[in-house]
């Protein structure tokens, strides 16, 4: 090949490179856009794990979504408080309160309670176990401890303890809801931070047999909707179910519930002042 | 090819060697914007408008740039070069006149430069030896062609999102699974050109 044409070819390319590029940046004149520049700050201000909690595809949409007023400036469930008081700065409005929820499993049905009806021996999955017959557990709403869930958190905060129960880090959980999603029991829901009085059974089973199953359940013997002073907590559907908007952690069904399917610490109760 | 007829071209492009579902041009595209049939007939547009001008345009490039200077081998990165601009080009043009169809098309739009349909299209034209009028055509409908694989396949979508999947299959499975069964069912045009 001769010198010629390699300088022939770098400059018919060069050329014609350098007219597209012209056209380009005078079509970009011509058709110039304003974008807002909130949206870039907005996106700096999100924590950025894309994960899609808010709702909206990734952290760029909910950026746009904030700008345009569409999602609430605390919209995002992973950045918490500080994240919507940065945003609500950029938008210039209130922060708000946002709850901090967390992701809470609902079953205590571990190995000394409640048993296995067959050994199962296949894919470490929760997903896959249940659909044999719904899971080796004896009770069919619980936990089986087989890690679907942990799997898919990407904030490290939900484990199997070694009881062998999903259980999470109120600490890390961000509350991005993919654990509630993936769970074929729906054994996990999201309770507020402060919460600290949980129900924990998940069994909508009539109480008999719900006993015959499991030594935590709850038989819905609607004991501790008579003692409730605050009305917080009802038995719907044969499970008793806490309204945390009424609870005020006192923790007297706690006490009273002769299954203990209600947790809470005692030491940490608000103490009544009547 | 050489004196092929615009309808054999047409049949031939949209049908018997339809891009996507027999030459396996653009799979990108296909199976990232087609969860919608509206954004999927938005993508259509966009490549079939993309695809009649860089046919077109590398006609003349060709003929008139790279043969004159006898330049042939520089066939890829001179197409390349018309493609990519062609795209800055309407995904500006698009940013301004149509808000929402941009935003629809999102990433999709500047994957079009890295469409191998598009430098596929290119490429073809010069190796069947069209004439102006038959690239222009041979474009065009290459473009419907994949217009018409990429709607009807997020018309599939569509039904498949609300149907009873079992849960390893959901979503780029069952879609891949779809995708195949399609190109199959195109396999029966063989022998209509």
């Amino acid at each position: 090949m001769d010198i010629n044409t390699i300088v022939l070819a770098a400059s018919i390319l060069g050329v014609m490179g350098l007219l597209f590029g012209t056209g380009l940046a005078l079509a970009s004149k011509k058709f110039a856009v304003e974008i807002d520049p909130r949206v870039a700050a907005v996106r700096e201000a999100v924590p950025g794990a894309n994960c899609g909690a808010c709702g909206y595809p990734g952290c760029d949409g909910f950026s746009q979504a904030v700008v345009k007023g569409i999602a609430p400036v605390n919209g995002c469930p992973v950045g918490g408080a500080d994240c919507a008081q940065k945003i609500a700065q950029i938008m210039g409005t209130e922060a708000g309160s946002s709850v901090k929820q967390v992701a809470r499993v609902k079953c205590e049905g571990h190995e000394e309670n409640c048993g296995n009806r067959y050994d199962y021996d296949g894919v470490t999955s929760c997903v896959a176990a249940n659909m044999l017959n719904g899971g080796p557990k004896m009770c069919t709403y619980g936990c089986m401890g087989l890690g679907s869930c942990v799997e898919v958190c990407q904030f490290d905060a939900i484990f199997i303890n070694e009881k062998g129960i999903a259980e999470v880090d109120p600490e890390k959980c961000t509350a991005c809801n993919k654990c509630v999603e993936i769970c074929p029991k729906n054994v996990i829901s999201l309770v507020p931070y402060d919460q600290l009085t949980i129900v924990a059974c998940n069994n909508y089973d009539k109480g008999g047999h719900v006993k015959k199953n499991c030594n935590v359940a709850c038989i819905a013997c609607g004991i501790c909707e008579r003692n409730c002073p605050h009305d917080a907590i009802h038995v719907i559907n044969n499970l008793a179910q806490i309204d945390y908007d009424k609870c005020t952690n006192c923790m007297i069904c706690v006490e009273k519930c002769p299954t203990k399917a209600i947790q809470g610490d005692l030491t940490l109760r608000t103490v009544e002042t009547a | 090819m050489e004196n092929a007829s615009i309808f054999v071209i047409m049949v031939s492009a949209i049908l018997v060697n339809n891009f996507v579902l027999s030459r396996f041009l653009g799979i990108c595209p296909f199976l990232g914007v087609s969860k919608q049939v509206e954004t999927a007939f938005g993508m259509g547009m966009a490549v079939t408008f993309v695809m009649t001008m860089a046919g077109t345009l590398t006609y003349f490039v060709h003929h008139y740039i790279l043969v004159k200077a006898g330049l042939e081998f520089l066939q890829t990165a001179a197409f390349i070069l018309v493609i990519a601009s062609l795209v800055q080009f309407v995904e500006i043009v698009l940013q301004k006149l149509s808000p929402t169809l941009y935003q629809a098309l999102g990433v999709f739009l500047p994957l079009i430069t890295t469409n191998c349909a598009v430098l596929g299209l290119a490429l073809l034209n010069i190796q069947y030896e069209f004439g102006l009028i038959q690239t222009i055509a041979h474009s065009f409908f290459a473009a419907v062609g994949f217009s018409l694989a990429i709607v009807l396949f997020a018309g599939i979508r569509e039904k498949l999102e609300t149907s009873d999947v079992p849960l390893p299959f959901k979503g780029f499975p069952i879609a891949l699974i779809s995708a195949s069964l399609m190109s199959i069912a195109f396999l029966g045009f063989t022998g209509l050109v």
